[in-house]
């Protein structure tokens, strides 16, 4: 297999484990962290930062992420779906503008 | 690091690979290392893979190349962490740390080839703005970058951009420069699995 096969076939084994597989968020939850959408407060606070401006996050997103029902576990979950989703669509958007760089030339 | 599960929760062979690793390096386990350990079957084991790949697969940019990349984009991130780990482990791997600090002190200025340049410079702005258009690619490919090198370093760019975002919401303790040193070597002699 090409390496460039095995990185993307990496990344997407990625994506696809932590969004469908086994987990104690749903993948509904999952999906919503990772495309930063639909979120409810407080985990929109803590999980937009995560995905926009990381620097800011604070102790206190966390403590109010636990005092609305979510265990560590979960909330664990969620900032890691929040982290790869972010950077999943700067690689997209990175690998399209490549696309269509190439496109061009040969056009 | 928080939340708390992340210090604390780990099985007992993870547990003494930890202090294996303690003894043997002098420092402690870094906050990057322990937490692809935390429910490997959730993040870890996927994440090094795809991280091993790029940094360490075979690609036209040297292992240093890819490692300055890391450095970069973490600090157009601002991750202090990772800006730490990687400019480190740049330094040792073209045993220059007067082109790495060069770098990212102002990357106009620093001595460095062009494809190169010009390829850090479109990372910073996919990293900076989250998107990109056909002529930031085009720049990079004018430079002397290839189709492949572009895309290589995409795949660097998304594994720090991910890590990056980690080490701040977990909050990762920053190293001495000796413990970002000892980080260093063993990344260049073990890689990322």
């Amino acid at each position: 297999m090409r390496t460039e096969d095995k990185k993307r076939t990496a990344r997407r084994a990625l994506e696809d484990r932590i969004l469908k597989g086994d987990g104690s968020t749903s993948s509904d939850q999952r999906a919503r962290a990772f495309n930063n959408v639909g979120l409810p407060e407080p985990l929109h606070a803590l999980l937009g930062k995560v995905a926009t401006r990381p620097t800011q996050v604070t102790e206190a997103d966390f403590a109010a992420a636990k005092a609305s029902g979510l265990s560590e576990d979960q909330i664990f979950e969620l900032v890691i779906c929040a982290a790869v989703g972010q950077s999943t669509r700067q690689y997209d958007a990175g690998l399209a503008a490549l696309d269509e760089a190439i496109r061009g030339k040969v056009g | 690091m928080r939340p708390g599960i992340l210090d604390h929760d780990y099985g007992a062979g993870t547990k003494l690979l930890f202090a294996l690793i303690r003894l043997f390096s002098g420092h402690p386990v870094p906050d990057a290392a322990k937490l692809v350990f935390y429910r490997p079957d959730f993040y870890g084991a996927r994440m090094k893979e795809f991280t091993q790949e790029a940094m360490r697969g075979p690609s036209a940019w040297s292992v240093a190349d890819r490692e300055l990349m890391a450095a970069y984009v973490s600090k157009v991130n601002e991750c202090t962490f990772c800006v730490g780990a990687h400019s480190a482990t740049a330094t040792r791997a073209y045993q220059d740390g007067i082109r790495v600090a060069a770098v990212l002190a102002d990357l106009e200025s620093a001595p460095i080839e062009e494809p190169l340049r010009s390829t850090l410079r479109m990372l910073a702005k996919l990293t900076r703005e989250g998107t990109l258009g056909a002529d930031d690619m085009r720049a990079v490919l004018s430079a002397g970058a290839s189709r492949q090198q572009a895309e290589d370093a995409l795949a660097v760019c998304f594994a720090f951009n991910a890590t990056d975002r980690l080490a701040d919401a977990f909050g990762f303790e920053v190293l001495s420069p000796e413990g970002f040193d000892a980080g260093a070597k063993y990344l260049l002699k073990r890689g990322y699995r």
